[in-house]
């Protein structure tokens, strides 16, 4: 089935059907084989980051600029009219007066949407608030299919902050259209919330509970680790406690299936130790590479330039 | 000398025309005035609040006279009163029954719950989707895409 992405806004993850999201994979390949320096030559993206960013905005940035269009825009809001009161409706109605597609990434919940309604030009949504980030979960898909060379039925386990891991939720619910058998491996506190439980149970998508990395990591074809963050604990000790049960090291990949690899949306703090980094199993940084060929193909494929 | 029935009938004394909103969950009734804004209305409106009630224990009433409501402002107390059922008097008698229905969206009747939902933070209206439950009711923001259950509503656009 033809996609056609011309135009649309990419806010959401649940959007995107099981075909939009191959097509999107498939423009990715494509894209990191055969690179299209002037792809986009005379275009113009905004890039709107309200809060900072590393990873996504370089990428996207990088994205534009590879594919042969230009970049205008600021990475700290304090540059810009919002530090005056200005409404995100009015800054983004005016912003896309100027360009041909907007990235953007802005603190509250919901402001891609809202951008969405003040301008009529795609908005890439490179993370808002705590809600969605829907270009790290095609770049996480991307990277799955690259290193198993399959998406369908795969072991997929996630491990670490599952309750505010906006990631983590994306993945999970963009991976119920491939019939993945998940485990979630998260202190009780910050197990998988119900509601994406109860969309995978109804989806019947096969998932359960651990509490320890070792319990799964040698039935999975992925693991995929996350960041625990300190300030999530309201008691420091319960912290302390379980802050090593959620760490990675390289004698724990020794039974573990040829075929794994460990990703991880980076930045990491502890919980991959260094000496994962050279055996065969890691692959964060390939990950992370690959932002730059989901983003380029999302750019792409929004401004019509490719289906 | 009159039986406590027939005061009854004083207490709450019927309209002539306008609408009776009846098995409203006890102490709803001052949010259902505001929410419909029946505070500006020009004619009478009268509140009864914990009425016994075979089906609720307690329930309010709220008759207002002299305004008909629809089925879309009464849609409106989805969350409030979800088994408020809505009464349509025309000269004395009761024109039209309907109960209140709960509609698959709802456009500027609650603010979002949550602090960090951009519609907390800008002027613009809130819309949420709702999904039946077995008991109650789920709403889903449509920006910030949380998900809440009735009891989580605590503010309504009035």
């Amino acid at each position: 089935m033809a996609t056609n992405l011309k135009g649309r806004d990419i806010i959401s993850i649940k959007e995107l059907s099981k075909e939009e999201i191959l097509a999107i994979l498939k423009n990715a390949y494509d894209l990191k084989k055969s690179p299209k320096p002037k792809l986009l030559d005379g275009y113009v993206m905004g890039s709107c980051f309200f809060e900072p960013s590393t990873r996504t905005r370089l990428s996207f940035e990088t994205a534009m600029q590879r594919l042969g269009g230009r970049v205008v825009g600021f990475a700290d809001p304090s540059v810009t009219s919002s530090k005056k009161g200005e409404t995100l409706y009015d800054g983004m109605k005016i912003i896309g007066q100027y360009v041909d597609a907007i990235a953007m990434r802005h603190p509250l919940d919901g402001s891609a949407r809202r951008a969405a309604e003040a301008t009529d030009k795609p908005i890439l949504n490179g993370g808002d608030g705590a809600n969605q980030h829907p270009t790290q979960t095609l770049l996480d898909l991307f990277t799955i299919k690259e290193c198993q060379k399959k998406l369908e039925g795969l072991d997929i386990a996630m491990v670490g902050d599952l309750k505010y891991g906006r990631t983590t939720h994306s993945l999970a619910q963009a991976l119920t259209h491939f019939g993945a058998r998940l485990y979630f491996v998260a202190p009780d506190s910050l197990q998988m919330p119900s509601y994406i439980c109860d969309e995978l149970a109804e989806k019947k998508i096969k998932f359960s509970l651990h509490s320890k990395i070792e319990e799964v990591i040698n039935k999975v074809d992925i693991l995929y680790m996350t960041r625990i963050q300190g300030e999530r604990f309201a008691d420091p000790m319960e912290y302390e406690k379980i802050k090593n049960v959620f760490v990675l090291n390289a004698k724990m990949l020794e039974k573990s299936r040829a075929n794994m690899k460990v990703l991880h949306p980076l930045p990491r703090v502890g919980e991959i130790e260094t000496n994962v980094d050279t055996t065969k199993h890691a692959y964060y940084f390939e990950q992370a590479e690959n932002g730059l060929y989901a983003r380029q193909a999302l750019l792409a494929m929004v401004l019509g330039k490719i289906k | 000398m009159k039986n406590e029935k027939q005061l009854r009938t004083f207490k709450v004394f019927a309209i002539k025309e306008g609408t009776v909103i009846d098995h409203i969950p006890a102490g709803q009734a001052l949010k259902i005035i505001q929410i419909l804004k029946l505070y500006s209305h020009d004619h009478i409106v009268t509140t009864g609040l914990n009425f016994p009630s075979k089906t609720l224990g307690k329930k309010d009433i709220v008759k207002v006279e002299n305004r008909e409501l629809t089925q879309d402002e009464a849609n409106k107390l989805a969350i409030l009163a979800p088994t408020a059922t809505i009464n349509i008097i025309r000269n004395f008698e009761l024109a039209k029954k309907f109960l209140v229905e709960i509609p698959k969206q709802l456009s500027k009747v609650i603010f979002c719950p949550n602090p960090k939902c951009i519609t907390n933070h800008e002027n613009m209206h809130t819309l949420f989707y709702t999904k039946k439950e077995k008991v109650g009711l789920k709403l889903q923001c449509h920006y910030c895409e949380k998900i809440f259950s009735q009891n989580d509503i605590k503010e309504y656009c009035v």
